[in-house]
């Protein structure tokens, strides 16, 4: 019993990761409607300008807000430069361009700070917390993920420009006759999954170290944990993404012989089986079509 | 009609004449252009023709590869006898693996082929197979000679195979998708509840396409494990994927032709990247693509296709 408490908690605080990532991956999902490639090195790259703009000497939440505000700003010119005049173009089109982003990002982030792999600190400490289950930073970060979940609610649900943001993504054609600018709510959402992803990479970073790499795996299970919570539910995503963190742990643990080599793969397979009896995952709405 | 024969019969015979006109390496290459060709051939009956979307690729191209390189590694079997085993084991992986994908749609068809990714590398470590996969450190597969005697080079030999494999699989693709069959695979990818209604069995259509596709990936991974004379799990991860997903796009979609210029342009353009910038080379991978896309947003099938057009209509 106690084992598997702690790796249920343990599970949670890799699915706090997750389920940050599951976030950022969910609100672009909602403006564009796909899964964007470069999002994991898009936060890295985040995360690096936090890292110099605190070697430089900045306080680190004066750094925090910073790269936050930066990276929304360069989420909005992502897309105002580089989507805007491939609006037209085929879906796959635009997952080639995801790929050349996600090349440009990492290159760049190795290509200015190089490879070495380097030490991010944490606003929370790495002292430990409910006994030896969880330290201040999981804990915090946990903390953080649901905090931000509970902006994203009030901002959807409470705000004028919430709600023309979700009219964009769910009917442009009309949003645009009742008079929403369609075309700056997607520049919007490009900031706001922009942001988002920084202040995961910021989190992130203390736990698996800055490097250029430090998203590519983050990424597929914030995707994983995107899918299964339902891409049009902010919060699904984060229970998604702590549903994979502590699956992922208990096979792990519990699965004779391959588990600990399969871990990833126990995974994946029971999200797929998810996905085969509730296919718009376990939040998702199920969207009716027309022929 | 007779421009497309035309640039077949010119095709054919660059290709027939290449070997005798390059060097070893280059020979190599090309060989490779020919064996991702297929790969992305596979892709482009699934996704261009008929809408369904994979990131599980690499998984398919894998398997081809293992089967081969175990076949006749720990088998003893002729490596041509591989190619058509490998392609079979992964038509029956393939399409067992499309029943789950067919109540999946979109991004979610996307999550579930690339969890087959992801998977595919783990399980190839995996202690308990070591006996026949050589977890980490792969298998080494001999080189063949040229058969019959022929006055060719081994590299020569396995370039006039791959070529024979690619142009009889391509005959194969192109009649399949010029027959009813095909005709059915375009109606189940523009609408699928429509061409349900109109009777086609819509499953079975989903999951034998499935089947193929995986079918002529497995080939080109059989192929590319002859060639290359080696097997290792890491080659084979999720990047291979996304690889192939560009080829097909920068081919072109649904346009057959397309897996040669996609093929190409995945083999060269991160070597040609390099050669701009050393230190910048995957930024400058990356700016070409973008590019490529603003130029062209539907591959190089579309310029061609529209060019055609504007002939015709003359």
């Amino acid at each position: 019993m106690e084992l598997l408490l702690q790796q249920i908690l343990s599970g949670l605080a890799t699915g706090a990761i997750y389920a940050c990532m599951a976030l950022a991956v969910v609100m672009i999902y909602q403006s564009i409607g796909h899964l964007n490639f470069a999002q994991g090195e898009m936060a890295t790259f985040s995360t690096f300008v936090a890292w110099q703009l605190i070697t430089w000497g900045f306080p680190y939440w004066a750094a925090f807000a910073l790269t936050v505000a930066l990276s929304f700003a360069g989420g909005v010119l992502i897309e105002r430069v580089v989507f805007r005049p491939l609006k037209d173009a085929p879906a796959l089109s635009h997952i080639v361009v995801f790929i050349g982003l996600l090349a440009i990002f990492n290159n760049a982030s190795g290509f200015v700070w190089d490879f070495t792999i380097k030490t991010f600190p944490s606003p929370f400490g790495q002292g430990p917390m409910f006994g030896a289950f969880l330290n201040m930073h999981q804990a915090g970060m946990i903390a953080c993920t649901l905090g931000m979940l509970v902006l994203l609610y009030l901002f959807f649900s409470r705000t004028r420009l919430g709600l023309s943001l979700r009219a964009a993504a769910a009917n442009p054609e009309s949003a645009r006759l009742v008079g929403v600018r369609v075309g700056w709510m997607i520049a919007l959402g490009w900031g706001l999954a922009s942001a988002i992803g920084a202040v995961a990479g910021m989190l992130i970073a203390p736990v698996v170290f800055l490097e250029p790499n430090m998203m590519l795996g983050v990424l597929l299970y914030g995707f994983a944990g995107a899918v299964v919570g339902g891409l049009t539910s902010p919060i699904g995503a984060v229970a998604g993404g702590l549903i994979v963190g502590v699956m992922e742990n208990l096979a792990g643990t519990y699965v004779p012989v391959v588990g600990s080599e399969l871990k990833l793969t126990i995974a994946l397979s029971l999200i797929i089986l998810i996905l085969i009896f509730k296919p718009s995952g376990l939040f998702g709405k199920t969207l009716a079509k027309r022929v | 009609m007779a421009i497309e024969r035309v640039s077949a019969i010119l095709f054919l015979l660059a290709a027939i004449a290449a070997p005798m006109l390059l060097s070893g390496f280059f020979i190599f290459q090309v060989t490779m252009l020919l064996v991702y060709a297929i790969a992305i051939m596979g892709l482009n009956l699934l996704t261009g023709f008929n809408g369904q979307f994979s990131l599980g690729h690499s998984a398919f191209y894998a398997i081809g590869a293992y089967a081969a390189a175990i076949l006749m590694d720990k088998f003893g079997i002729g490596y041509l006898w591989t190619l058509p085993l490998a392609g079979l084991i992964c038509f029956a992986v393939g399409f067992l693996f499309g029943f789950p994908a067919l109540r999946l749609e979109g991004t979610y068809l996307a999550l579930a082929t690339f969890g087959l990714a992801v998977a595919t590398p783990q399980i190839l470590k995996l202690t308990p197979l070591e006996h026949w996969t050589g977890g980490v450190q792969g298998v080494f597969v001999a080189k063949p000679n040229a058969a019959m005697g022929l006055p060719l080079t081994a590299d020569q030999w396995l370039y006039y195979l791959t070529l024979s494999v690619f142009i009889l699989l391509y005959i194969l693709a192109r009649n399949l998708i010029g027959s009813r069959t095909g005709r059915a695979l375009l109606a189940i990818r523009e609408n699928p509840i429509a061409a349900q209604s109109m009777g086609i069995n819509v499953s079975l259509y989903k999951t034998l396409t499935f089947g193929v596709s995986a079918a002529y990936t497995g080939v080109a991974g059989a192929l590319g494990a002859i060639v290359i004379q080696f097997v290792a799990p890491d080659s084979f991860g999720f990047m291979l994927s996304v690889t192939f997903l560009v080829g097909l796009v920068v081919g072109g979609i649904a346009w057959l032709p397309g897996a040669l210029i996609g093929a190409a342009f995945i083999l060269f353009v991160p070597n040609f990247a390099e050669e701009i910038s050393k230190g910048l080379s995957g930024a400058a991978y990356g700016v070409i693509m973008i590019l490529l896309m603003y130029v062209m947003p539907s591959g190089a099938g579309g310029i061609v296709q529209s060019a055609l057009r504007a002939v015709r209509a003359r």
